[in-house]
């Protein structure tokens, strides 16, 4: 029961940092039906601005080290609008759903090239030796965990409890719900729908700097792809849940969390990819739109 | 109010509008009339910026449509009750008709309206947490008018409120909007259903084919011959 438990803990931790990033999934493409495929690699920009400030926030300004989310969070952010002002936007006015898609894809891949190519980022792993949140291990009830694992599962459901009330009750919130599901009544009401949607962006990107301190307070190391695996879950936790709805993504993360442990633990940790995209495939085949997804009866 | 001038609007190599004129002055019930692909929609999405203008001008209270984000169109005073509804089916009644006053600050006016639309419509205020998208066609008609009222419009332009309803439905909508029209608020309405429509209007213009092909009071229209046989099916 207690080595369950443990897995359990792991496979949360593993959720949260999936369910996190799932969320700038499932916001982009609420808002504009676009699978961003760069938001893997956001987690990576991330990920070394964290690798540049920690050392300038610990031992310059005399900061702890978790304070450089807050500047991976605006550097992230700027890269998203950017992202979407100079490739996505001028593509949505002209192309087809298929040239965005492709763009998203190229997108993903210059981030990629451009840290590799950059000699203080790529392309060898660069290592981050400060602790962000203590790794010493803690004894709760004869579950041994960390400071890192904790802290990882609770500033993620405070930040998707926020998040969520956000959407549901603020204007701002209101206002990308509306255009997320009609952009002409949208504008017609008065919203400025270009506006919502780079706010969109930002804040997406912002949590997949949030995604990017977890990770780094377990692996301490970031390199210039560490984006696309974690993204590629991220991606198919958001699908599991319902791609487009927050809950879902949250949801989708944590299940994907969840199995990856347990099978790491009790079956074989290179099976364990493997069965959570057996697990996405059953469960499309059962319901299509994913497990909170529904097809809303619409009478015209 | 509203005053139209050689308007041209294309699709594509299609051309929807050929240089059409009209005006809507302060208080009237205008309405636009035509068969299905006249052009009478564009005419309205022209007017509140969802499509480009080729050319042409739409002055609304003194200022050049054109030159204004279709965004910032609303909080003029001139609110667009588009073609098929349009709600927000994924929101709650209320939220839609909150959506309506988005753009507006003084929370005072715009629960005393809220109160007013609820008066009027005594079935939304019964379903006001129900989604939207489960409601019946004549409901989120109602949504869609009490969203737009939502707006404290000066000029509501409204296209076919009355399509796929039942004719007690239709009915009730039409005397919606006269009773909107009451409250002050001027209105420019593009219908099928022409006998209704003229029959509540100040004034009316004919679209066939993209352009003006009459205009004329309503009372005018309503017996001339040719709008009889095209329209009234008479």
């Amino acid at each position: 029961m207690t080595e369950f438990l443990q897995q359990l803990i792991i496979g949360l931790r593993l959720g949260s940092v999936y369910a996190l990033v799932a969320l700038g999934y499932t916001m982009v493409y609420g808002i504009i039906r676009l699978i961003n495929f760069a938001h893997g690699d956001f987690i990576m920009v991330g990920g070394y601005t964290l690798y540049f400030t920690i050392p300038i926030l610990l031992h310059q300004i005399g900061l702890p080290a978790w304070v450089g989310v807050l500047a991976a969070i605006v550097i992230c952010a700027l890269v998203g609008v950017a992202v979407e002002l100079v490739a996505y936007r001028p593509v949505r006015k002209k192309g087809t759903s298929m040239s965005a898609l492709i763009t998203a894809i190229a997108m993903s891949l210059l981030l990629e090239n451009l840290a590799q190519a950059i000699p203080a980022m790529g392309p060898n792993p660069r290592v981050i030796s400060e602790e962000i949140f203590s790794t010493a291990p803690i004894s709760i009830g004869g579950v041994s965990t960390n400071l890192a694992s904790i802290m990882t599962i609770l500033i993620a459901a405070v930040v998707m409890a926020a998040l969520q009330l956000f959407v549901q009750k603020t204007k701002l919130g209101r206002a990308m719900r509306a255009v997320s599901e009609n952009k002409e009544a949208s504008t017609l009401v008065g919203i400025n729908v270009n506006r919502t949607i780079v706010t969109t962006f930002a804040i997406g990107s912002g949590l997949a700097a949030v995604a990017a301190l977890m990770y780094c307070a377990q692996y301490h190391t970031v390199t210039t792809t560490m984006g696309s695996m974690l993204g590629l879950k991220a991606f198919v936790a958001a699908v599991l849940g319902g791609i487009g709805l927050i809950p879902g993504a949250m949801l989708g993360g944590i299940v994907v969390g969840i199995i990856e442990a347990l099978v790491t633990a009790y079956i074989s940790s290179s099976l364990a990819n493997a069965v959570v995209f057996l697990v996405l495939i059953v469960v499309l085949l059962v319901k299509p739109a994913g497990i909170l997804g529904k097809n809303v009866g619409e009478k015209v | 109010m509203l005053k139209i001038e050689n308007l041209e609007v294309s699709y594509g190599a299609v051309q929807a509008l050929r240089g059409i004129s009209m005006e809507v002055a302060d208080g009237e019930i205008v309405s636009l009339i035509g068969a299905n692909g006249a052009g009478k929609t564009t005419t309205l999405h022209a007017v509140t910026g969802l499509v480009p203008i080729k050319t042409g001008s739409v002055e609304y209270d003194g200022h050049d449509l054109r030159k204004i984000d279709p965004s910032k169109i609303v909080s003029m005073g001139l609110a667009h009750v588009p073609e098929g509804r349009q709600v927000f089916t994924r929101m709650t009644v209320a939220e839609n008709l909150a959506m309506g006053a988005y753009h507006r600050k003084d929370k005072k006016g715009i629960e005393a309206d809220l109160e007013h639309v609820y008066e009027r419509f005594p079935r939304l205020k019964e379903r006001a947490k129900q989604l939207a998208g489960t409601l019946s066609g004549g409901e989120q008609q109602m949504v869609a008018m009490g969203r737009a009222i939502m707006s404290a419009p000066k000029l509501v332009v409204m296209d076919e409120p009355s399509m796929g309803l039942s004719p007690v439905l239709v009915k009730e909508v039409f005397d919606i909007i006269r009773t909107m029209h009451e409250s002050g608020i001027t209105i420019l309405l593009v219908e099928q259903n022409a006998k209704m429509a003229l029959a509540i209007s100040n004034r009316a213009y004919v679209l066939e084919n993209g352009r003006i092909t009459m205009s004329g009071d309503a009372s005018t229209l309503l017996h001339d011959d040719k709008v009889r046989k095209a329209y009234l099916g008479a």
